[in-house]
């Protein structure tokens, strides 16, 4: 009797103070759903009860369900023979109980069948299911492949499939990255042709694509011959048929519950989706920014599930005639994890809350009721979930990593045995901060945001707030940093050297990044007064952690840049 | 044809989950310190009728006996599939025993056109497992106890597993029959949509809190009966039932007395994993009694 929702005081304190009424009301406009469909809320007290009960049936089915068989399902993974996948029977009864817990479509609109819920819930959701299996993250958290439909697909390709993955009928895949071609994904190769009667077919390789066995591929390829960047691409949407050979699956390091395949296209026929040539600048990154989120929730996920087990391990290890925790070493490191934990989610439900208000900004602002104070607002939201995103991806996955790696410590030598889960977090980590674009992207995707200063505002707003006593003490260290961090911005920029900028780019966005969450961690301090200890932690630990950056920044010196090759060289 | 399936349920107070404070003094049950729940057998009756409505078109009913806090059951039970919910409650119907208990039942089965009864096998509060078969015996119908499965139901017939001591047997039974249902499938979730339609669904005693006037009252019946949000209420009048063969009044059972058994944890004792230490242990269990 688990339940990854009610026993996290955390994750429950989001839900109730993350202020969604704005982005709910919108997105259900305002309660007119409600006359229409017998599903939809009445007014936000509504939603938020739907909420609340919802993710309480998801935690408990990751709690008694998911998370006892993860183990079996790490060491046994998927089967592949003769080209085609077969998930473990415990994963499939896994899918097979989200699915009946009718969470296949959770952001898709009441009229194809979803629950129309914000990504914020969407992603509480994820989070639950990467704590009780990381690798099932990976596909119940595909759900961004029916949203990348719904935003940019037409009424006709809709009416296809999005009644499908509502009722969880059919799963998906993104088919972007090539052997050729990762990172760069704008030198994609995979050909899309026309025939004379304008059907599309597709022709090359796919490689590393999660669930690449799925029915329904989102697939990014070059519809432009003779072009060879990022505008002569185009998405396209195909189904699973003999032309689209899955060829092999990986044998990876960790998230082993889920199929990574390599695909081959034999002239596999295929619709466009959305416009020709937007396919990667608009389409791609949008469902990127997705996928971004996602993985920043797995991250949290297994951050949490890491987490508990060093606590539990050390409260239960006796060493010196005493618990382990007891030990100033131990508990030092049990209370960093902690608040990098709460640090991580927290920044994760600010950078969702903005992403649910971009969406549905952006979609008012594309109406024929839209009014410039629509189209600045989603403006507004646009910049801030980009840079949010990035910056929350970078800071959540590293951090998971982190905790993972502690959490081993913790254990010792038992941390190192395959009989604890302590590896299988570590090793499932491994791959948040890699895939869907590495850290070093995110930096690339989140420093114009902080050179730009695209945070301010929310920053401002924050700093606005009324922080008394101890609360006013921990407000004036981050309003500090924060003044050494504009004076570190403009030292970078006004150097206009690119190679310094680049060099120090990860300095920046880390700097940014202890000083935003230091503030959203204090807001949460005011909202419930057993947090401030977290938020002092962290503070306290960013304090040091941004010193050392901003001294680095500072600092001009030019030797890395001058002396690398030889370093590396020698 | 599509059946009817009518599936009797309890909310029972969680004895799996006992606190500190789950006994009064005297040894009874301190219900209120205790969260009510589904009966976990019950659940599993629910699932046997929803995976039949799967199979076959069914379709579900689901009635409980109770104090209108129970219709949250009727709830749960729509939340995970259920068509239609039906609560017996009055002053009437407390303090029954089980023989009480299947009178009031079989009384409300005879107001509803069903194929099939399931029960679960028994009640986590009185672990009595009498329920169910009382019920076949009122309505003069077969009965399979300890059912674990339904292999087919057709052509006026069911066919079901059962469990029975070192295995299990298969039994047909002409249609309408009563089954007991034990722990051996998996209830399903409950899901989202379902969640977020029936949480609105009420029993006449939870509107009439609600509004101001009969008129209202009325008026709220009938949109939420529109809708298919209306759970049925009824009273012992309702079903016929004679106030003397229910509640206490049709109880014989006596309570002579309540102990609190308390189980003392003596000192645990640490056998070696050696083939003599464990011969050791297998005769200690068989002086004791506890094997053999």
């Amino acid at each position: 009797m688990a339940n990854f929702f009610s026993d996290n005081r955390d994750l429950e304190f989001t839900l109730n103070n993350l202020d969604l009424i704005e982005a709910v009301t919108l997105r259900e406009n305002n309660y007119k759903f409600a006359e229409e469909f017998e599903t939809a809320p009445v007014d936000y007290a509504d939603a938020l009860d739907n909420f609340n009960r919802v993710l309480s049936v998801v935690g408990e089915i990751c709690g008694d369900n998911i998370e006892p068989r993860s183990r079996t399902v790490d060491r046994e993974g998927p089967h592949f023979a003769d080209g085609v996948v077969t998930y473990h029977p415990l994963t499939q009864a896994n899918l097979e109980d989200l699915r009946k817990a009718d969470v296949s479509g959770v952001m898709l609109e009441h009229r194809f069948g979803g629950l129309n819920f914000p990504v914020s819930v969407y992603t509480m959701m994820t989070e639950m299911v990467s704590r009780a299996d990381a690798s099932l993250q990976n596909l119940f958290g595909l759900q961004d492949i029916a949203e990348t439909i719904a935003e940019f697909g037409s009424e006709e390709q809709k009416q296809q499939y999005l009644p499908l993955f509502a009722k969880g009928l059919v799963d998906g895949s993104m088919d972007l990255t090539e052997p050729d071609y990762g990172s760069d994904l704008q030198a994609v190769k995979l050909r899309a042709w026309q025939d004379e009667n304008g059907q599309w077919y597709l022709n090359g390789m796919k490689r590393f694509i999660t669930n690449g066995c799925a029915q329904v591929h989102l697939v990014l390829a070059r519809s432009e011959e003779g072009t060879g960047d990022g505008r002569g691409l185009s998405m396209f949407i195909c189904e699973a048929c003999p032309q689209l050979v899955v060829r092999r699956i990986e044998d990876k390091m960790g998230i082993h519950g889920v199929a990574t395949c390599e695909l081959q296209y034999n002239d596999v026929p295929a619709q466009l989706c959305g416009k020709r040539r937007l396919g990667l600048i608009r389409y791609v990154m949008s469902l990127m920014n997705g996928a971004r989120v996602a993985i920043s929730a797995q991250a949290v996920g297994i951050a949490e599930a890491a987490y508990r087990a060093a606590r539990q391990y050390a409260a239960e290890r006796e060493q010196f005639k005493k618990s382990i925790d007891k030990f100033p070493a131990i508990y030092d490191m049990l209370a960093g994890m902690k608040a990098k934990l709460t640090a991580a989610r927290t920044l994760l439900y600010e950078t969702t809350r903005a992403v649910d208000l971009r969406t549905v900004y952006t979609h008012l602002a594309e109406g024929s009721e839209a009014t410039p104070e629509i189209r600045e607002m989603a403006k507004y939201y646009n910049k801030l979930a980009a840079i949010l995103t990035p910056m929350c991806k970078a800071m959540a996955t590293e951090s998971a990593n982190q905790i993972a790696y502690d959490t081993i410590q913790i254990h010792g030598g038992t941390g190192f045995m395959r009989d604890f889960n302590a590896e299988r977090f570590y090793r499932d980590a491994r791959i948040t901060n890699i895939y869907e674009g590495t850290t070093q992207l995110q930096v690339v995707a989140a420093i114009g945001g902080v050179m730009q200063r695209d945070a301010d505002k929310r920053l401002n707003e924050m700093f606005a707030l009324e922080y008394t006593g101890e609360s006013a003490r921990l407000a004036e260290l981050v309003k500090a940093m924060y003044a050494k961090q504009l004076e570190a911005v403009k030292f970078v920029a006004d150097r206009k050297d690119v190679a310094y900028h680049d060099l120090h780019a990860r300095d920046l966005v880390e700097m940014e990044t202890y000083v935003f969450v230091g503030m959203l961690m204090l807001r949460d301090a005011q909202k419930c007064e057993d947090r401030f200890v977290l938020a002092e932690r962290y503070i306290l630990d960013a304090q040091a952690e941004f010193a050392k950056r901003y001294a680095k920044v500072m600092s001009g010196d030019q030797t890395v840049i001058d002396h690398h090759r030889d370093v590396i060289d020698y | 044809m599509s059946y009817t399936v009518l599936v009797f349920v309890k909310q029972v107070p969680d004895t799996q989950n006992i606190t500190g404070d789950a006994m009064k003094a005297d040894g009874t049950v301190n219900r209120a310190a205790l969260p009510a729940i589904f009966n976990p057998e019950d659940l599993n009756a629910l699932e046997m009728a929803l995976e039949l409505k799967d199979r076959y078109g069914a379709k579900v009913v689901v009635a409980t006996m109770g104090l209108p806090a129970a219709a949250e059951v009727l709830r749960q039970a729509m939340y995970r599939g259920a068509d239609e919910g039906i609560l017996l409650t009055d002053r009437a119907f407390a303090g029954a025993d089980t023989l009480a208990t299947s009178f009031a039942l079989s009384c409300a089965a005879r107001k509803v056109k069903y194929d099939l009864i399931l029960c679960g096998r028994q009640a986590i509060d009185g672990d009595t497992a009498q329920v169910g078969p009382q019920v076949a015996e009122k309505l003069h119908l077969p009965q399979i106890a300890y059912a674990e499965e339904v292999i087919s139901l057709g052509d006026g017939k069911v066919v079901a597993r059962r469990a029975i001591e070192g295995g299990y047997e298969v039994l047909e039974s002409p249609l309408p029959t009563v089954m007991t249902v034990i722990d051996a499938n998996i209830p399903r979730p409950m899901a989202a949509k379902r969640i977020m339609q029936y949480k609105r669904a009420r029993i006449k005693s939870e509107i009439t809190k609600d509004c101001a006037d009969a008129a209202a009252v009325e008026a709220k019946m009938a949109e939420l009966a529109a809708k298919g949000l209306l759970i049925t209420e009824w009273t012992a009048a309702d079903v016929d039932a004679d106030v003397n063969n229910i509640g206490k009044a049709g109880s014989p059972t006596k309570v002579k007395a309540i102990a609190s058994v308390v189980l003392t944890a003596s000192e645990a004792k640490k056998v070696e994993a050696t083939e003599a230490g464990i011969t050791e242990l297998i005769h200690e269990l068989i002086s004791d009694h506890t094997l053999g």
